[in-house]
Parts: structure tokens; C-alpha cells; sequence
């Protein structure tokens, strides 16, 4: 009596290997097509932990004789010079780390404010085009970006911004704001991805809001508070370890990004308290000195510092994805 | 209950009729009322502020598309599409290569990132809540975020190291496995959109669970699929990192695949930071033809989704 009410309940949940009973033989999970369809599936799954095992293990063998050499040196010198042969990273983990934070502060309040604007407060009709409009920034590549760093924000930057911070706000007393204004800096490469990690910060914000049930607005606004009131009191805190989540994410975009980076950050193998000093990030070390490399230590320091963005990375975003999930349970994936 | 509730006596109302507020009722009220404003103040502030991100977001968008546009349009002619690059000094010329290379990149790159990230996305859906579905899934996301030069040191090791040189497959690899995790994630998410019921009426009929899955699920989700992957395409053809030291870019026209071979983000890059004003020009005209390219893709995606979506609105 039961047998048939359960077959097809055990058969959709796609497990339950032999089937159940005798008749189901021959319609059930065990004929040769599908053992052959489940291998084959099995084995493209597999490719994804492969992958990432093996860029572990490849990139980390390729650095291996530089970090062996210089050891923990290789991440607090500052001494790069590829003809004696001294290579240490850490101006470009500080300029690695110092333009995402400034991409971070800048573009972390403004994501949000577009993420709770579209959420709660744009009207329906409006809604899709800003949402639209703003995940367009992410499918714009990042060599375009870099284009019109060089010839467009660079030079609005000297001429205007880093005077404006400067001199006009006074900011030049404090050592972060100091020096010349050349340029190509660390500010500006900050600014550059702070535009190319804003779409992920808000893409993800927007969704984790928009998941935030309805009746945790009502009560709040049943209880009088102000529209402003009840998403600070009862929607953000909701969000929270998701918009969290959002902002690792970006990090770890900006973390990264290597092209735009590259083009407006200067290349200076130079440590400096300045943002307006010109720098080098880990990314756009590899990229600009790669196929220059002078010697086989030299190409190792390379992916050595590659396998350092590598692990930064790997960390940043598990963090980002385990928050992520922890709020959309563990289903979805968002941006 | 309720004549406990309610104080009795209609005669204790005449003195509060005659009651006049006193000092402190009056400094509390006015105390009330203030707060009410400074909050009300506060959300119109607020919500102002709300408005302004929201224009601030958009702003650096049209910036950038409008001089795109500008600088793009003014150097952009046919020649660019049908002419190779030519020598610096020399006016003219084109980027007919790259767009090919681009072309063959992307192809490569699809040739291996798309079956791999099909088969890992079903896998999950069919396998989903076993441990491995679970890690896959989470090492894909963890995968997605990775920088795309770790790709071509990868790929470098891999593919340049050992034979000596550049090469068009070295970049396809780099590309493909940039696509693999993209393309798991939104195949599982569209192969979990397709009924339960469509699969248990397959298996009902006697089909074997290959069979289901491939001649029933997929094809049902097929609009989404191909949705993910355009996707992922869009995003791989503007990426310039995996290609430096993989495809390396090239000045002449080649088509093989165990050769460099040129690419748009590529040669945008190598001009863009070029000294020469001529080389300016073509790098706009190159990211006008590049993002045309990719937002058509991303576009052609979006289109494929809502059909996809009206389809099951009007079941």
C-alpha cells in the first residue's frame, strides 16, 4: 500500500541509490545510461575543488624558492630590486590593502544609500532602471575603466580634488594627504576601484534588504517611527551580517582588481604615508613586471606575491561567502 | 473584569473639564513636539541623502559612457575593423586582429568553461545536500571572487612555461576557468527553477533519471542556461589580466592556436599607456568596439530571461 506513494517522493529527491523494490529496477537509478550520466556529472563537479587546489598548489610551488629565500622578510621588506636580487612585497600589500580600504570607505556609503533607496524608498517604476543602471557599472571592463582613469580622472584629480583636499580642507598638515600632487596616486587608483566595487556592495545590499520580511517595517512603523527610523531600527540590523557580507565582497573584488589599478596607481615600489604618492599594488606588480622578469628569482618573487594575494583573497571571500550564506540560507547566491 | 478596568462614576469628570495644564505638562508637550520635529527632520535629511547616493552611483556611469562615446566615435572608422595595427609613426590602421583574437579567445574560453560548468551545476541540483555539492558550491563562490592574474600565473605554469612560448590556448585556459565557477552557479540556480513535477512525470513515464535530466530538465531550463552563459562570456571578453602573460597580444594577424595571438582589452592596454596621441585614439575606439561587444551579450542575456520569465507568467 504505501510502496507507490513513496517511489516517486524518494525518486525526485534524486538520491536513494536501487530505488525502492523489486519494480523499480528497471525505471530507478541503476541502468548503465545512468550510471554513465552520474559519472560523468560527478567528474565536472570534481573540477571545480581540482581547480582551486590546483592553482593553490601550482602558484605556491612556482613562488616556493622566492619565499623559501627571503622567508618572512619577503613580506615585510621594501627592497625590490630584481638586479641584486632582493625582493621583499610589502609596499605593494600596503598599496594592495590602502586603495581598497579608501575604495572601501568611499563607495560603501554610497552603495548602501542606492541599495535602501531602491528597496524602500524609489517608486516602482523607478526601481529596475536604477538597479539596472548600477549593476551596469560591474559589465563595464576593467581596461575601460583604466582608459578613462588615465585620460579623464587623473588629471581632474591633480588639477582639482588632491589641491581641493590639500589646500582648501586643510588636509595637507595630517601626513596622509601630504606632497605632491602628480597624479596617478594611490587616491586616485582608491577612487577608481571604489566605482568597480560599488555594484557588488549594492547588488548584494539590495537583495539581503529586499529579504527582510515585510512585517519587520510595519511593526516598526506601527510603533511611530519614521520611515528613517524603522529601516535603521529594524531593517538594517535584520541585514546586517548580509550587507556585511555585501562589503567583504567587494573587498575582495577590489582586493584583486588589477587592470584599472595598474593604469592609474603609478607602479612605485616606493612605501609612503601619502595617498597622494604614487604606489604599487600586488596586482599590478604581476601584471607590469611579468613578462619583463629579469631571472628565474625574480619570475618566483612574481607568483610569490601573487600566492600572497591569493590567500588574502581565498580568506577574504570565504569570510564574505559564509556571511552571505549564514543570511540567505545557503541556497542562493547573490551578485 | 470590566468594572475593574474602568473607573466608575460619570461624577468624576467635571474636574478634569475645568483642569488647566500645568508647568510641567507644558515643558513636556513642548519637549514631545520638539522631539517629533527633530525626527521628522532627521528622515527628511535622510532620504535625502538616500536620493543623492542614488544620483552619485549613476553619475560616474554617464561620465564614463558619454566620453566613451565622444572620444570613441571621433576615432572610430571602418578601417578599424578591417586593417591590421600599424608601426608607430604611421597613421591609420586598425584592430581587426584583436577583434578576431577576441573572438577566438572567447571561444576557446567557452569551449572549456561551459561544459565543465553546465555538468558542475547539474551535478548540484541532482546531488544537492551531499557533502560534495555542498563544497562544490561553496568553492565555486570562493572561486568566483578570486583575482583573474592568479588565473594566468596558472595558466603560465601550466601552458607557457613548458613549451617556451605564448600561446591563443594558454589565454583560452586562463579564460575557461574564469568561466567554470561563474557557469556552475547559474545553471544550478536555473535547472532548480524547472518544476519537481515535470521530472516526476518523466520518471513516471519510465524514463531513466539520464534521460529526465537531459532531455526534460535541461531543455526546460535551457533560456536560463544559455542566459549564464552569456553572462559569464560578456564578463571574460573584457578581461585584459588572464590574457598578459598567456596570449600576450600580438601585432600581426594569427589564428593559431599554439601561437600569441592578440586580443582587444589587450591591445586597449598596451596603447592606452603608449606615449602616442595617435595610439590614444585607437585605445577609445578599441573600448567603444569592446563595450558595444559586451554590454550586446549582456543584453542578449537579459532579453533571453524575460522571455523566459513571461513564458512561466503566462502558464
Amino acid at each position: 500500500m504505501t510502496e507507490p506513494a513513496i517511489a516517486p517522493a524518494e525518486s525526485t529527491s534524486g538520491r536513494g541509490p536501487g530505488g525502492a523494490g523489486p519494480a523499480s529496477t528497471s525505471l530507478g537509478g541503476s541502468s548503465t545510461a545512468d550510471r554513465i550520466y552520474n559519472g560523468v556529472i560527478t567528474l565536472f563537479a570534481l573540477c571545480v575543488p581540482l581547480l582551486l587546489l590546483g592553482l593553490f598548489f601550482e602558484v605556491g610551488a612556482a613562488g616556493w624558492p622566492a619565499l623559501k629565500k627571503f622567508g618572512v622578510g619577503f613580506l615585510f621588506s621594501s627592497n625590490w630590486d630584481p638586479v641584486r636580487e632582493q625582493f621583499g612585497v610589502a609596499p605593494a600589500i600596503v598599496g594592495t590593502l590602502a586603495t581598497s580600504i579608501v575604495a572601501l570607505i568611499i563607495a560603501t556609503p554610497l552603495a548602501l544609500g542606492v541599495a535602501i533607496y531602491i528597496a524602500e524608498f524609489a517608486p516602482t517604476w523607478l526601481r529596475t532602471p536604477i538597479a539596472f543602471l548600477v549593476d551596469l557599472l560591474a559589465a563595464i571592463p576593467s581596461v575601460v575603466y583604466g582608459l578613462w582613469g588615465i585620460f579623464v580622472l587623473v588629471p581632474i584629480m591633480r588639477s582639482t580634488v588632491m589641491p581641493f583636499l590639500r589646500d582648501t580642507l586643510h588636509l595637507g598638515a595630517t601626513p596622509f594627504f601630504a606632497g605632491p600632487a602628480y597624479g596617478p596616486s594611490v587616491l586616485t587608483a582608491g577612487v577608481i576601484l571604489a566605482i568597480m566595487a560599488l555594484p557588488y556592495i549594492s547588488s548584494v545590499s539590495r537583495e539581503v534588504l529586499l529579504a527582510v520580511p515585510r512585517t519587520q517595517r510595519e511593526a516598526a512603523l506601527a510603533l511611530g517611527a519614521t520611515r528613517w527610523e524603522a529601516i535603521q531600527g529594524a531593517v538594517l540590523p535584520y541585514a546586517r551580517t548580509g550587507i556585511i557580507g555585501g562589503i567583504i565582497l567587494g573587498l575582495g573584488r577590489a582586493l584583486g582588481e588589477t587592470m584599472a589599478v595598474t593604469m592609474v596607481i603609478g607602479n612605485r615600489h616606493d612605501l609612503s604615508a601619502s595617498l597622494f604618492a604614487p604606489g604599487y599594488s600586488i596586482a599590478s606588480l604581476i601584471a607590469n613586471e611579468f613578462t619583463e622578469a629579469s631571472g628565474d628569482l625574480h619570475l618566483s618573487a612574481l607568483m610569490a606575491a601573487g600566492f600572497v594575494l591569493f590567500v588574502i583573497t581565498l580568506i577574504v571571500n570565504a569570510i564574505a561567502r559564509w556571511l552571505v550564506w549564514q543570511m540567505a540560507g545557503g541556497q542562493r547566491s547573490v551578485a | 473584569m470590566s468594572d475593574l478596568a474602568m473607573p466608575p462614576a460619570s461624577s468624576e469628570i467635571p474636574p478634569v473639564q475645568t483642569l488647566r495644564p500645568t508647568t510641567r505638562q507644558r515643558a513636556t508637550a513642548a519637549r514631545t513636539l520638539a522631539t517629533v520635529r527633530r525626527r521628522r527632520a532627521v528622515n527628511v535629511v535622510m532620504v535625502g541623502l538616500l536620493v543623492l547616493s542614488a544620483i552619485l552611483t549613476t553619475l560616474p556611469l554617464v561620465l564614463i559612457l558619454g566620453h566613451l562615446l565622444k572620444s570613441g566615435f571621433s576615432s572610430l572608422n571602418w578601417a578599424f575593423f578591417t586593417q591590421l595595427p600599424k608601426p608607430v609613426g604611421e597613421t591609420g590602421g586598425g584592430m581587426a586582429n584583436a577583434i578576431v583574437g577576441t573572438l577566438i579567445l572567447v571561444g576557446l574560453g567557452s569551449l572549456i568553461g561551459l561544459p565543465i560548468g553546465v555538468g558542475a551545476g547539474l551535478y548540484l541540483v541532482e546531488r544537492s545536500g551531499t557533502k560534495l555539492a555542498t563544497t562544490v558550491r561553496f568553492l565555486a563562490d570562493v572561486l568566483n571572487g578570486l583575482p583573474s592574474i592568479v588565473l594566468a600565473i596558472f595558466a603560465w605554469n601550466l601552458l607557457v612555461r613548458s613549451v617556451g612560448h605564448f600561446s591563443a590556448l594558454a589565454g583560452g585556459v586562463a579564460l575557461g576557468a574564469m568561466m567554470v565557477p561563474m557557469v556552475t552557479r547559474t545553471t544550478e540556480e536555473m535547472v532548480r527553477l524547472v518544476p519537481a513535477a515535470l521530472r516526476e512525470a518523466a520518471l513516471a513515464l519510465g524514463y531513466s533519471r539520464a534521460r529526465t535530466s537531459l532531455t526534460i530538465v535541461l531543455r526546460t531550463a535551457t533560456a536560463g542556461i544559455v542566459t549564464g552563459a552569456l553572462v559569464a562570456i560578456a564578463r571574460v571578453a573584457g578581461e585584459t589580466a588572464p590574457l598578459l602573460f598567456t596570449a600576450f597580444g600580438n601585432q600581426f594577424a594569427s589564428t593559431a592556436l599554439d601561437r600569441p595571438i592578440a586580443a582587444l582589452p589587450l591591445q586597449i592596454y598596451t596603447y592606452a599607456v603608449s606615449p602616442y596621441d595617435d595610439w590614444h585614439a585607437q585605445a577609445w575606439a578599441g573600448a567603444l568596439v569592446l563595450i558595444v561587444l559586451v554590454l550586446a551579450i549582456s543584453l542578449l542575456a537579459r532579453a533571453a530571461t524575460r522571455s523566459r520569465f513571461d513564458a512561466r507568467g503566462g502558464e
